[in-house]
């Protein structure tokens, strides 16, 4: 075959992707259950998604939640901890524990062969946890580490300040791991209260997929929560009560930390729920603006001006209004034209230099090219189902996201930018050496707020 | 339980490797060159890793980039360096492979005439960037520095990391670039695997069309070095740090990747400090909660490897209690051998790595890059199952005999890193060492 250097090869037609089929069943208990099959490896994942996160914490007990999830694994049933662990060892199992903002997400992947002892394992910490009074001083004992640790990591402090100073007292407010004065004064019993009343059948997905038929791993979901009855009335999840996040100008703030040996950057503000029309718009426009290597911002910041190894941007859509947030570290001498820059092209894409027809071709193309490849195992399509539990998405929505994306043009995403970034409302935290960003930074235009 | 492929080698030295998996509509384009931090030479630290980052800068006959018609063709795709290899990959779509391989092939051959001052300045930069993002901002970050290079010699290619000396990497020059181009950047030093929805043999028609043009080159120098010499009398260093609990670093010298022990090695580690049913875990976080946190991993590596134990002290508690804990936990390793029921849950736990790792054709890790893995370092693509057999192979004596040979004490080298301005909170006798 001759090859021609004189221009890249064409790409022909998109392959077509083959969605699985997803089964749904409701048990009696209320608890829903979804299938995957997923042949290719002997493997078979469980996930259990509840959505109820650290948005959930009682204002005075931020950390509740994630203290809570935490204890699942500390004993079960008649297992203790140890035994538990050495349980899950021995099919081969891993078990994954995340809480974010909505949820509470547990996934426990074994050998296929194990499908029935891995759906009981899992059943069992969330069904039957132990929270026994030492285990439970242990685990508070190791978060407080953790918070102290964290007073050393410099992202860390910054998600922490941004999200305070953005959402105040909103339930987005808050980081999941809490503050030292409320693990201090969490209780056993409210871990056990919110454990009652949180986490109830209706409330629950488990998603099944891997080397199994859709029977089978129905069978091995049912048979271990199918006896579940709620141990306590649920308490309410309204949404509606939430306060709203501090309406703000925009300000910048700065924590100092003596000798750090780079800038860490936080440029945001209060965005829009995942359930936002303008969805699709909303990720062409961030692929654009900083979701991917040749984004604008990173294409600036790092390829044309060497201030940072990378900086990106996102629109962190949860089930209320999450944040839009820019995040980077950068030089401490160019902190102040890092800053000056990235604002300069949230600014632009709105104004004077709006989305490209190539940019948009090549956005749009990166995100409906690539989408296959978010279905390869069968722990990722569980991921991805739980996602449309979780915001309420519809059935269809993986097979329509490739037209839908496509179907969007210049001035729908350059719309999206106008409608979506708010340049008079950005909250600029910067976590960094003051004297060596400090005078510079009086040119940004904001007073500077220092903080803690 | 494997990776079936077919080995192709082209005339101009360079492998080819094709695994066909349908599942779905996607290829990965893996490409290993065998060179890393091991083949620069003290006080040139850090250009394998810099010369990386320049392989995305565009080459001559698509000098815009490497990212931009990847990226609108649907790729995934990334590189990394370490001490023995480089390694570039995409994750394209199926009809994206040509393209890929377009593009790979490109930068294999043609990479220096869109070379620029500009380009290698900026990149620089950028590598000073991550330098501080992920070493000198970082917690502890020093603390691979610091053992390195106590546990080798100044001369020896593993006494220094694969991101270097800042000074190094500011002292770097253009004309090494081009230097470290010719003499590694060649089809003969490289191996290439694509796995994933692909015709076998239209892959190995496309990737010798692409690269069979190239010259082949000379064999890259061996690197030289002699083997470190053993331990014979504990160390203990000390290295201060913006940290707020102290931390405790074990380490000795172990057998290279794939050698004689080595997977009784990561079988060890396993035992020891892998989940809560480890021992270590077990004795010094949950029940006396001494540490917070512990872990131990056998790192092994082309020449040779290291053993690591790692234990950061909970508030109020010290270094020397953490030493006397982990001290004593091997010891009665070596004298009771690990239990049934712990070989039994290690191995089932090896067992069912392999086949985690056979989810996915690309990306680190992928069945892509572990066939290039074992191509490079082995010299055959094949050896899943034999590298399962070695863990499959350990028996309870043979763990025992391991530790006892490989984990003495008075080979170690222990190194307390501890808030700044706390040195009385090292382990006794620690000398300070100095790492930027």
């Amino acid at each position: 075959m001759q090859i021609d250097r004189g221009r890249l090869p064409a790409l022909g037609a998109d392959p077509q992707l083959r969605f699985p089929e997803i089964q749904r069943r409701t048990l009696a208990n209320g608890l829903r259950v979804w299938t995957i099959q997923h042949e290719a490896v002997p493997l078979v994942s469980f996930l259990a998604m509840l959505p109820v996160g650290a948005s959930a914490d009682p204002q005075d007990r931020p950390g509740l939640a994630a203290i809570t999830s935490d204890m699942l694994d500390e004993g079960c049933g008649d297992l203790d901890a140890m035994e538990l662990h050495d349980a899950l060892g021995r099919i081969g199992g891993h078990l994954d524990s995340e809480i974010g903002s909505d949820a509470t997400i547990l996934t426990i992947s074994s050998l296929a062969r194990y499908a029935d002892r891995a759906s009981g394992l899992l059943a069992d910490m969330i069904t039957r946890p132990r929270l026994d009074a030492t285990d439970f001083h242990r685990v508070r004992e190791l978060r407080l580490n953790r918070l102290i640790q964290l007073r050393d990591l410099a992202p860390a402090l910054a998600d922490r300040a941004f999200a305070r100073l953005l959402y105040g007292e909103h339930p987005y407010g808050h980081m999941p791991l809490g503050t030292e004065p409320s693990l201090q004064a969490i209780t056993l019993d409210e871990v056990s209260r919110f454990h009652r009343t949180m986490f109830v059948p209706s409330r629950m997905l488990v998603i099944a997929a891997g080397d199994a038929t859709h029977d089978a791993l129905a069978a091995a979901v049912e048979g271990v929560f199918g006896s579940w009855r709620p141990l306590a009335e649920a308490s309410q999840l309204d949404r509606s009560t939430w306060p709203l996040p501090p309406a703000v100008q925009e300000r910048l703030a700065l924590l100092h930390r003596p000798g750090a040996a780079q800038s860490e950057l936080r440029i945001g503000h209060v965005g829009v729920p995942r359930r936002t029309p303008d969805y699709h718009a909303l990720i062409v426009l961030n692929i654009i603006l900083g979701g991917q290597f040749v984004s604008r911002i990173n294409m600036n910041l790092r390829e044309k001006k060497g201030y940072t190894y990378g900086a990106r941007t996102s629109f962190d859509v949860r089930r209320g209004v999450g944040p839009f947030v820019l995040q980077a570290g950068v030089q401490l001498e160019a902190t102040a034209d890092a800053v000056k820059e990235a604002i300069g092209e949230l600014e632009a894409i709105r104004g004077e230099r709006p989305v490209t027809r190539e940019e948009l071709l090549l956005g749009r193309a990166a995100l409906t090219r690539g989408y296959p490849r978010n279905f390869e195992t069968g722990e990722q399509i569980a991921r991805g189902a739980a996602q449309l539990a979780l915001y309420d998405l519809p059935e269809d929505y993986f097979s329509t996201f490739v037209p839908t994306v496509l179907s969007l043009t210049e001035a729908d995403v350059t719309r999206a930018a106008v409608t979506y970034i708010h340049p008079e409302r950005l909250l600029t935290v910067i976590v960094g050496d003051r004297d060596k960003v400090g005078p510079a930074l009086e040119t940004l235009g904001p007073s500077v707020l220092h903080i803690a | 339980m494997n990776i079936p492929y077919s080995r192709h080698t082209l005339e101009n030295g360079l492998d080819v490797l094709v695994h066909e998996d349908h599942g779905c509509p996607i290829v990965a384009v893996n490409l290993w060159y065998h060179v890393g931090s091991k083949n620069e030479t003290s006080g040139r630290t850090g250009f394998a890793h810099l010369f990386e980052h320049l392989m995305f800068e565009g080459s001559q006959h698509y000098d815009k980039g490497y990212f931009q018609p990847l990226q609108e063709a649907g790729a995934l795709l990334n590189g990394s360096t370490n001490a023995d290899r480089t390694n570039y990959w995409e994750v394209v779509p199926t009809n994206a492979l040509e393209l890929a391989l377009w593009m790979e092939s490109d930068r294999m051959g043609y990479l220096l005439p869109a070379l620029t001052d500009a380009k290698f300045e900026n990149q620089r930069e950028v590598v000073l960037n991550e330098r501080r993002q992920n070493y000198e901002n970082r917690p502890y970050g020093f603390a691979g520095m610091a053992l390195m290079a106590a546990l080798y010699p100044s001369d020896h290619p593993y006494s220094w990391m694969t991101i270097g000396a800042a000074e190094d990497i500011r002292a770097a020059r253009l004309d090494d670039v081009r230097a470290f181009f010719q003499t590694y950047y060649r089809p003969r030093n490289a191996s290439l695997a694509l796995a994933g929805d692909v015709d076998t043999e239209r892959a190995i028609d496309l990737a010798a069309s692409y690269f069979g043009e190239l010259d082949a080159g000379d064999t890259p120098p061996a690197v030289q070095a002699t083997a470190p010499p053993p331990n014979t009398t504990e160390r203990r260093l000390l290295l201060e740090d913006r940290v707020e609990l102290p931390r405790l670093y074990i380490v000795w010298h172990s057998p290279s990747m794939f050698g004689e022990e080595d997977a009784e090695l990561d079988l060890v580690a396993e035992v020891l400090a892998s989940g809560k049913t480890s021992r270590l875990y077990r004795s010094l976080v949950y029940d006396d909660r001494m540490a917070t946190e512990i872990a131990a991993s056998q790192n092994s590596r082309e020449l040779c490897g290291y053993f690591q134990v790692v234990a950061t002290a909970a508030p109020g508690r010290t270094l020397t209690e953490l030493d006397r804990a982990i001290r004593e936990a091997i010891a009665t390793f070596v004298d009771e051998g690990p239990s049934g029921r712990e070989i039994e849950r290690c191995q089932a736990q090896a067992e069912a790595n392999f086949v985690y790792r056979l989810q996915t054709v690309g990306g680190f890790g992928g069945k892509s890059d572990q066939l290039n893995a074992y191509n490079v370092f082995i010299g055959d693509p094949g050896f899943f199952e034999r590298d399962l057999d070695r863990y499959r192979r350990v028996t309870a004596a043979s763990m025992q005999r391991v530790a006892r040979d490989r984990l003495a004490p008075e080979r170690r080298v222990l190194l307390s890193v501890v808030p700044r301005g706390r040195r009385d909170l090292a382990l006794a006798g620690s000398e300070p060492v100095a790492v930027s």
